[in-house]
């Protein structure tokens, strides 16, 4: 198979305004269309969440965000994002290779297993893991016996994470990697490269964009994910509550607008991991 | 290939183990510096309680705190978790070790004393069935009553639509089912069949049965579905307070159910973490005029007869009865009522 | 060994990367998931037959995979729109409108929840629009696909995208060039090339949509054989404290989402190399 494929031709990054792009009349209707879907379908309940955030006043909004229990969730948050990231970030690299690269029986099984936990509720999410550590579990007299606590700590709250998270750069570098075939590594291997320098002088120039979105979807839900994470916490207020179960916290206590507050800095987060790859895509393009 | 094959598989247990292994290290190291001063000058108790008891116990450890420090010179922190009140019995049962246990009922404290981490007397060791304040339900209108609601059966008047959690997600819509099904067995001597009817028939006016408490409180407040929220008084009492004082009414139906919402110590935890003395004292003072105030002042009914006369004007005695009294306990109730095949699911199943 | 290794190519780095792919998917998903297989204490046939035939839980299946299937759909429609746009063509205020395509990822899913409510409920800014048509939003099978649109949205964007960018202008330059219409240059030279990704970003929204639980419970009204999804059936049986009939619906809904995932992805496979 591999070798009738066509040979990758050179990319070009040049601007895409030639005559034979849709322009004027199609290219305007195109966009505002996309507009349209975009603020009625993202904007609108983000705005929601500002406004409800902003209803009591600034006063309300700053003390929502500067409690002490708000900011412990937020480093228990950040936290879990820096292991969790790249753990699955690694895992995603190694197997798009070995998927993308190779020919193997049972692959379709195994791109479906990656996929699979998105497949599975949240609250399953959470609930697989109290059923291995949990102090029923597999796993749970022994992890009594010697004093260590996974579930409704944060080990637990790593782990499911994890699960939530698994399928995200894995899922974004296939199709890619499928889509650019090998023969520019195996052309790299013909030239006499070995190894890890293949993939890094070689594919990682090809991939680093899905990579990079594949980190930023990851880390976004990491720090978003409510429903596993809920199962495992224990919700010990300043101990083993994320940032989005304190919002669920401040909800439940009547604190409408704390909890939308607390909500926003979650996006504040999200944005600022997107401006940084903003930043990472324009100094990339400078450099070419 | 085998052996590369192996390669990967030692790299990435290293790799995975020293990621679980950092994370429980951290976490052992807290627990061990708790541990060694736990034994004189300080020590920390784990509250594991349901939703909207958040205020009552911050109030209420604080005051707890000081009163143990004058009494023992002992440091106390208690440590607070919130949530539904099943789920939170779940996650004690799993291993979240819980000093004490403050529930919404006691289906969830049973739940737990099945798997012998609490004595099986746990409802006995304290007065009043373990529950040192109480709360009923009551019906929140908008504001002037528009559809004259006064007593459950208003609820099923042609127009009127009630809005209420779903009893099997939420513990505390429980006690909005059985208010009304205690209701309509005293109207009709007790016939069991037309309690059945007359539930039955309430239910098909919930145009939306959300999954918890606060969820059915924003679709009655924010969403202005429904004419009538089923509610626990202390969350009529809040939702009022919190959301709009000119928008809505509260309304004491003829009669209603005594929530009782029971306390617990955790035996196998306090005796692992020694912290028996403490727990215990910590559940005792609920019952003085200290911690009967703080109750109270959140909305919870208390029970000591002073504190009752001090803050009568806040609860109007109404008839109240007991879960034990007509249901015989949660023993009985649960499974009939709200285990699926239940009373509850048969009201939604097609015939 | 040498004959498979010949096979696979010259290419090094399998062993290492399959083992440790393998490795990290078992530890991660597999060993925990089949502790949801294995644990289920009390579980016999008899019960997981009881439980899976339950008319309520057919209704709930029947909803959490239909609106799910309409919710990707659609979304695949829209994200393609939203991913052509972004690639294609250069606008003020283009990295803002990229940025936020991920932030459905960012929020807590109940925040999503209650803010979609907000908005589709008969008093919401649009549902307000559509209650004097006799219309309702929120609290219907449709609020319930308006949430899980949200859910899923970037899924398919974030799929199509990356390769979208890969795509070379060329070819279709040279099938302008050749005097195909704007259309059938679309339609010939690259619709296929992007029908893998669109294939993808479906299934990712669709599967997500099947599990979602903490968006839909607040817009979705929770009414038993109406708007009852699936994993809030799973919850209640939890609240009951009975494991084994909320593991026997979990089980089902896993079986099901993974026949129809590997279904969509062998189908990819196909499209994929029929392009070729």
């Amino acid at each position: 198979m591999a070798g009738s494929v066509p040979l990758a031709s050179t990319k070009t990054s040049t601007p895409r305004n030639r005559s034979t792009r849709s322009t004027g009349a199609v290219k305007w209707i195109l966009i505002g269309a996309a507009l349209l879907v975009l603020i009625w379908l993202i904007v609108l309940p983000l705005a929601v969440v500002i406004i409800e955030s902003l209803k009591k006043g600034l006063g309300v909004y700053v003390e929502a965000i500067r409690d002490p229990d708000a900011m412990s969730a937020l480093k228990l948050t950040l936290l879990v994002a820096v292991v969790t990231v790249p753990l699955n970030t690694i895992f995603g690299v190694a197997a798009a290779w070995a998927i993308t690269k190779f020919n193997f029986r049972g692959k379709q099984v195994l791109v479906t297993l990656i996929d699979l936990p998105f497949a599975v509720s949240p609250v399953i999410g959470g609930l697989i893991y109290v059923l291995v550590y949990g102090a029923h579990g597999w796993f749970g007299p022994w992890l009594q016996e010697h004093d260590l606590k996974v579930i409704f700590a944060l080990p637990g709250i790593i782990l499911a994470t994890l699960f939530v998270t698994f399928p995200f750069v894995a899922r974004e570098l296939i199709p890619l990697m499928e889509d650019q075939g090998q023969q520019e590594e195996e052309a790299a291997v013909t030239l006499g490269a070995r190894g890890f320098r293949i993939f890094w002088k070689v594919t990682l120039p090809n991939i680093k964009w899905g990579l990079l979105y594949g980190i930023i979807l990851c880390n976004a839900r990491a720090m978003g994910e409510f429903g596993a994470v809920s199962v495992v916490s224990g919700h010990i207020r300043g101990e083993t509550n994320t940032l989005p179960l304190h919002v669920e916290i401040l909800y439940n206590e009547y604190q409408f607008s704390a909890s939308f507050a607390v909500a926003s800095l979650l996006l504040l987060l999200a944005l600022v991991t997107l401006l940084l790859k903003s930043w990472f895509t324009r100094k990339s393009q400078h450099q070419s | 290939m085998s052996k590369r094959l192996k390669k990967g598989v030692l790299i990435g247990l290293a790799l995975t183990m020293a990621a679980v292994l950092a994370a429980c290290g951290s976490d052992t190291e807290a627990k061990n510096g708790a541990k060694n001063d736990g034994g004189k000058k300080s020590v920390e108790l784990l509250n594991v309680s349901y939703d909207p008891t958040r205020e009552l116990y911050e109030k209420y450890n604080e005051a707890f705190a000081a009163y143990w420090e004058k009494e023992k010179g002992q440091k106390v922190t208690i440590k607070q978790s919130h949530g539904g009140s099943g789920k939170q019995g779940r996650a004690v049962i799993d291993g979240l070790e819980a000093d004490v246990v403050t529930l919404a009922l006691g289906y969830d404290i049973d739940a737990i004393k099945e798997t012998g981490l609490i004595a099986e007397d746990w409802q006995q060791k304290y007065e009043l069935n373990s529950s040192p304040y109480t709360s009923t339900i009551v019906f929140l209108v908008r504001k002037g009553n528009p559809k004259g609601i006064k007593d459950w059966n208003d609820l099923i008047k042609d127009g009127v639509e009630v809005i209420t959690p779903n009893p099997q997600t939420s513990g505390g819509a429980r006690w909005n089912y059985l208010a009304a099904w205690g209701y309509a067995l005293h109207q009709n001597n007790n016939d069991e069949a037309k309690a059945q009817e007359f539930v039955k028939e309430l239910f098909q006016h919930v145009p939306v049965l959300d999954s918890g408490a606060r969820g059915a409180t924003t679709t009655f407040v924010e969403r202005g579905l429904g004419d009538v929220l089923l509610a626990w008084e202390n969350e009529a009492w809040l939702s009022v307070k919190e959301l709009g004082p000119d928008k809505f009414d509260i309304i004491y139906p003829s009669e209603s159910i005594l929530a009782e919402p029971p306390v617990a110590v955790v035996d196998k935890n306090v005796d692992k973490h020694g912290t028996r003395e403490v727990a215990e004292a910590y559940l005792e003072y609920l019952y003085s005029e200290e911690g009967q105030t703080i109750a109270a002042e959140n909305y919870y009914r208390p029970t000591l007869e002073s504190v009752k006369t001090k803050f009568a004007d806040q609860f109007p005695e109404i008839k109240l009865f007991t879960i034990d009294e007509v249901f015989g306990g949660w023993d009985e109730a649960q499974p009939k009522h709200f285990n699926d095949g239940g009373i509850f699911s048969q009201i939604y199943t097609p015939k | 060994m040498q004959t498979s290794a010949s096979k696979r190519g010259v290419l090094p780095g399998f062993g290492l990367t399959m083992g440790y792919s393998v490795l990290y998917l078992s530890l991660v998903v597999l060993i925990p998931l089949s502790a949801l297989l294995l644990n289920s204490t009390g579980l016999t046939w008899e019960k997981f037959w009881d439980v899976a035939t339950d008319p309520r839980v057919l209704a709930s299946y029947k909803i959490s995979f239909l609106t799910a299937a309409a919710a990707g759909l659609i979304d695949t429609v829209l994200g393609l729109l939203l991913a052509w746009v972004l690639v294609r063509y250069d606008f003020p205020g283009k990295r803002l409108f990229d940025a936020i395509i991920d932030l459905p990822f960012a929020l807590p899913t109940a925040v999503a929840g209650v803010s979609l409510t907000a908005i589709y409920s008969q008093n919401g800014w649009i549902g307000s629009l559509f209650e004097p048509l006799g219309i309702r939003l929120a609290f219907s099978p449709i609020g319930i696909t308006l949430a899980l649109m949200f859910i899923g949205i970037p899924f398919v964007v974030r799929t199509v995208q990356p390769v979208l960018q890969d795509l070379d202008a060329e070819v279709e330059e040279a099938a302008a060039t050749l005097g195909a219409s704007r259309f059938r240059t679309f339609r010939s030279v690259v619709l296929p090339e992007l029908l893998p990704p669109l294939l993808t970003g479906f299934a990712l929204a669709f599967s997500r949509g099947i599990g979602e639980y903490g968006s839909v419970v607040f817009i979705s009204g929770n009414m038993p054989m109406k708007t009852e999804i699936a994993p809030l059936l799973i919850m209640s049986k939890l609240e009951q404290f009975d494991y084994a009939g909320a593991t026997a619906v979990a089980l089902l809904l896993l079986l099901i989402s993974f026949i129809l995932m590997l279904l969509i992805n062998s189908l990819q496979r196909r499209v994929r190399k029929a392009a070729r």
